[in-house]
C-alpha cells in the first residue's frame, strides 16, 4: 500500500468506482439467487453467535451505567426509557457494524483475495463473467440483509439484557422499567437503526470485496488486504454513523 | 476455423517500469504459436493484455475485427467468449468439484439442459483424460490434473482462440510430453488459434508453427519455427540452446559493458569452434504430430508431409 497522497486518493476513487459498479450491476439479470442465499447463510452463520454473545454484556453495561446515572440524578423512573433509547439508537447499529465488518467482511475479503491470487478472478473474467455481478453483488446484498436482521437481534437481546440487569440485579421496578419504554424512544428510532445497519452492511461488504479483489502479492497480500479492509471499514462506519445520526436528529422530531 | 490475432505497436508499463514496448505480430488463424522469453520478461502480462485483463499504454490488439484495447467493459465480456485461457495453475474454482468447474461456463452462458451439459462436460473431460475424477475438488488433485481440468474448462465453450500460460511449469518431463501431445491433438481436432507462453525450450522446438521471443522489453523475433530455430541472432540462439554465454544474464538488467563482454566471450567460443559439439540449432528437431487416433485436417496433413520429406532427402543425400 502506497502512502503517497495520490495513492490514497486513487484507492478512494477506485473504491467509489467499484461501489458505483455494484449499484449498476444490481438490477442486471440473471440475479445470482443461489450465490446470494449461500452468502447470506454464510455471513449469518459466522455472525449470529458472536453478535448474541457481544450484545448481552453490551446491554448489561448500558443498563449498569444508566441505572447508576438515573439513581444519581434521581430519575429512576426513566431507567428503562434511557436504556432502550441507548440500545436501540446507538448500541445495536454499532455492535452490528463491528460484527458484520469483523466477522462477515473479513471472511468475504479473505475468500475473494484467495480467489484473486489463485487467478480464479481472472479466469472468471476470461470466461466472460463479470465478478462484480457474479460475486460482489450477492455478497453485498447478503451482508445488507444479514445486517438488518442482526440489528433486530441485537436490539432484542440488548433490551432483554438491560431489563435483566436493571430489574433482577439492581433491584429496579419491573413495572416502571417497562412502562417507561416508550416515553423517549419511538418507532422511527428503530427504522433509523435498521437503515443504519443496512448502510453498514453495504459498506463493509463493498470495502471487503474491493480489498479482496485488488489483493496482490501472494498469501501475504491477502492477509494485508483483510487487515486493511477491517481498518478502512471501521473508519468509514464510524464516520457514516456520525453523519447519519446528525441527519436523523435534524429530520425526525424528538419526543419530550 | 480459428481467428487471427493482430497485435500492433503494443506497449505496456507499470509505473516507470516498461514491461515491453512496440510489440507487433500476427498470430495466424488456426496455427500454434509459442511465445518464449526468460523469466520476468512479461510473458504473462502479454497474455493478459491479449484478453483485455490489462490495458496497454499504446497499441492495438485486433481480434475478429475488434480492437480489444478500446472495447468497453461489457463488449469485452462478449469478445472474451472467443477465448479459452489455461492459467498457470489451472485457476480452478476451489469451492467446486471438477465437474462443476468445467460445467461452470456452460451454466453461466447457455440455457442448455443439464443432460446436454453433462454430455459436453464428459466429452471434454475425456479429451483431456480426466474421466473418473469428476467429483474431486481442485485441492485434492495433482498439478498436472489441475492443468488438464483448466484446459477442459477453457475448451467447453468451443473457443476460437486458446491461450496457454506456461502449461509446462511445475510438471515432470513425462507429463510435459503428454501435455504437448494433447495440445497438438487438440489443435488438429478443434482448429482453434493457439498461443503458448512458456520458457520450456523442448516444447518450443517440437510443438509450434511459429515462435516469438520476448527479451529486454521487446519482441526480438517472431516468425515460423524453422526461421527461429536456424536463426543466427545471438539472443535467439542463446535462449533456444539454453546456454549461459550470450546477452541474457542471470539478472534481467545488465549494463552495456557487461553485454559487450558477454558478446565478445560468445565470439571467442564461436572462434574456437566449440558450438559444433553442442546440439546445434541448425538441425531442426522433428515436429510433434497429432496422435494416431486423430483424424488430421488438411493443414496437419501438409505439415506431416513436409516433416517426412527433408528427412528422406537427408537419408538419400548421405
Amino acid at each position: 500500500m502506497s502512502l503517497s497522497p495520490t495513492g490514497a486518493l486513487r484507492h478512494s476513487g477506485s473504491l467509489f468506482a467499484m461501489a458505483l459498479d455494484v449499484v449498476r450491476a444490481l438490477p442486471r439479470r440473471p440475479f445470482q439467487a443461489r450465490e446470494f442465499i449461500q452468502q447470506a447463510w454464510f455471513v449469518a452463520s459466522v455472525t449470529i453467535l458472536p453478535t448474541a454473545l457481544v450484545s448481552i454484556p453490551f446491554g448489561a453495561v448500558i443498563a449498569l451505567q444508566i441505572g447508576s446515572l438515573t439513581r444519581q440524578l434521581g430519575a429512576q423512573s426513566f431507567a428503562g426509557a434511557a436504556s432502550v433509547l441507548a440500545v436501540l439508537r446507538e448500541a445495536s447499529p454499532i455492535v452490528t457494524a463491528l460484527l458484520i465488518a469483523g466477522a462477515g467482511g473479513t471472511a468475504i475479503c479473505a475468500d475473494l483475495g484467495a480467489r484473486r491470487i489463485r487467478d480464479e478472478i481472472d479466469a472468471m473474467q476470461v470466461l466472460g463473467i463479470d465478478p462484480i455481478h457474479r460475486l460482489v453483488v450477492p455478497r453485498v446484498l447478503a451482508s445488507m440483509v444479514v445486517a438488518v436482521l442482526l440489528n433486530g437481534l441485537v436490539s432484542v437481546v440488548g433490551v432483554a439484557g438491560g431489563y435483566f440487569f436493571n430489574v433482577i440485579l439492581q433491584n429496579g421496578t419491573p413495572g416502571a422499567y417497562l412502562a417507561s419504554f416508550t416515553t423517549l424512544a419511538q418507532l422511527s428510532d428503530l427504522w433509523a437503526a435498521e437503515l443504519k445497519a443496512l448502510v453498514f452492511g453495504a459498506i463493509s461488504a463493498i470495502v471487503a470485496s474491493y480489498k479482496g479483489l485488488t489483493a496482490k502479492g501472494g498469501p501475504k497480500g491477502v492477509g494485508d488486504a483483510v487487515n486493511q479492509s477491517v481498518v478502512i471499514t471501521f473508519m468509514l462506519l464510524f464516520v457514516t454513523n456520525f453523519v447519519m445520526t446528525a441527519v436523523y436528529f435534524q429530520v425526525v422530531p424528538q419526543r419530550g | 476455423m480459428g481467428v487471427e490475432i493482430c497485435v500492433e505497436g503494443l506497449t505496456k508499463s507499470f509505473g516507470h517500469q516498461v514491461i515491453w514496448q512496440d510489440v507487433s505480430l500476427t498470430l495466424p488463424a488456426g496455427e500454434v504459436s509459442v511465445m518464449l522469453g526468460p523469466s520476468g520478461t512479461g510473458k504473462s502480462v502479454f497474455l493478459k493484455t491479449l484478453v483485455g485483463l490489462l490495458r496497454p499504454d499504446r497499441g492495438s490488439v485486433t481480434v475478429a475485427g475488434r480492437d480489444i484495447t478500446r472495447l468497453r467493459e461489457h463488449e469485452l465480456y462478449e469478445v472474451r467468449k472467443l477465448f479459452g485461457v489455461l492459467f498457470q495453475d489451472g485457476a480452478l474454482f476451489g469451492s467446486m468439484n471438477l465437474y462443476d468447474n468445467i460445467a461452470f461456463p456452460l451454466r453461466e452462458h447457455t440455457r442448455k439442459p443439464e443432460g446436454e451439459i453433462r454430455r459436453i462436460v464428459l466429452e471434454k473431460m475425456d479429451m483431456v483424460g480426466l474421466i473418473g475424477a469428476e467429483g474431486k475438488l481442485p485441492g485434492e488433485i495433482s498439478g498436472g490434473m489441475r492443468k488438464r481440468a483448466g484446459l477442459a474448462r477453457a475448451l467447453v465453450l468451443d473457443p476460437e482462440i486458446i491461450l496457454f500460460d506456461e502449461p509446462d511449469s511445475g510438471l515432470d518431463p513425462v507429463r510435459v510430453a503428454y501435455l504437448n501431445q494433447l495440445i497438438v491433438d487438440l489443435n488438429a481436432q478443434i482448429d482453434a488459434t493457439f498461443l503458448i507462453v512458456t520458457h520450456d525450450i523442448a516444447s518450443a522446438r517440437q510443438v509450434p508453427d511459429n515462435i516469438g521471443l520476448l527479451f529486454r522489453r521487446e519482441l526480438v523475433m517472431f516468425g515460423p519455427r524453422e526461421q527461429l530455430l536456424t536463426s543466427e541472432e545471438p539472443v535467439v540462439r542463446q535462449f533456444l540452446n539454453g546456454r549461459m554465454q550470450g546477452p541474457i544474464g542471470m539478472a534481467e538488467e545488465k549494463d552495456a559493458a557487461q553485454v559487450e563482454q558477454e558478446l565478445a566471450q560468445l565470439g571467442e567460443h564461436h572462434g574456437s569452434g566449440e558450438h559444433t559439439g553442442t546440439p546445434g540449432s541448425q538441425d531442426l528437431p522433428p515436429r510433434l504430430l497429432p496422435g494416431p487416433g486423430i483424424t488430421r485436417p488438411p493443414r496437419w496433413q501438409a505439415i506431416a508431409r513436409r516433416e517426412a520429406e527433408p528427412r528422406r532427402r537427408e537419408v538419400t543425400g548421405a
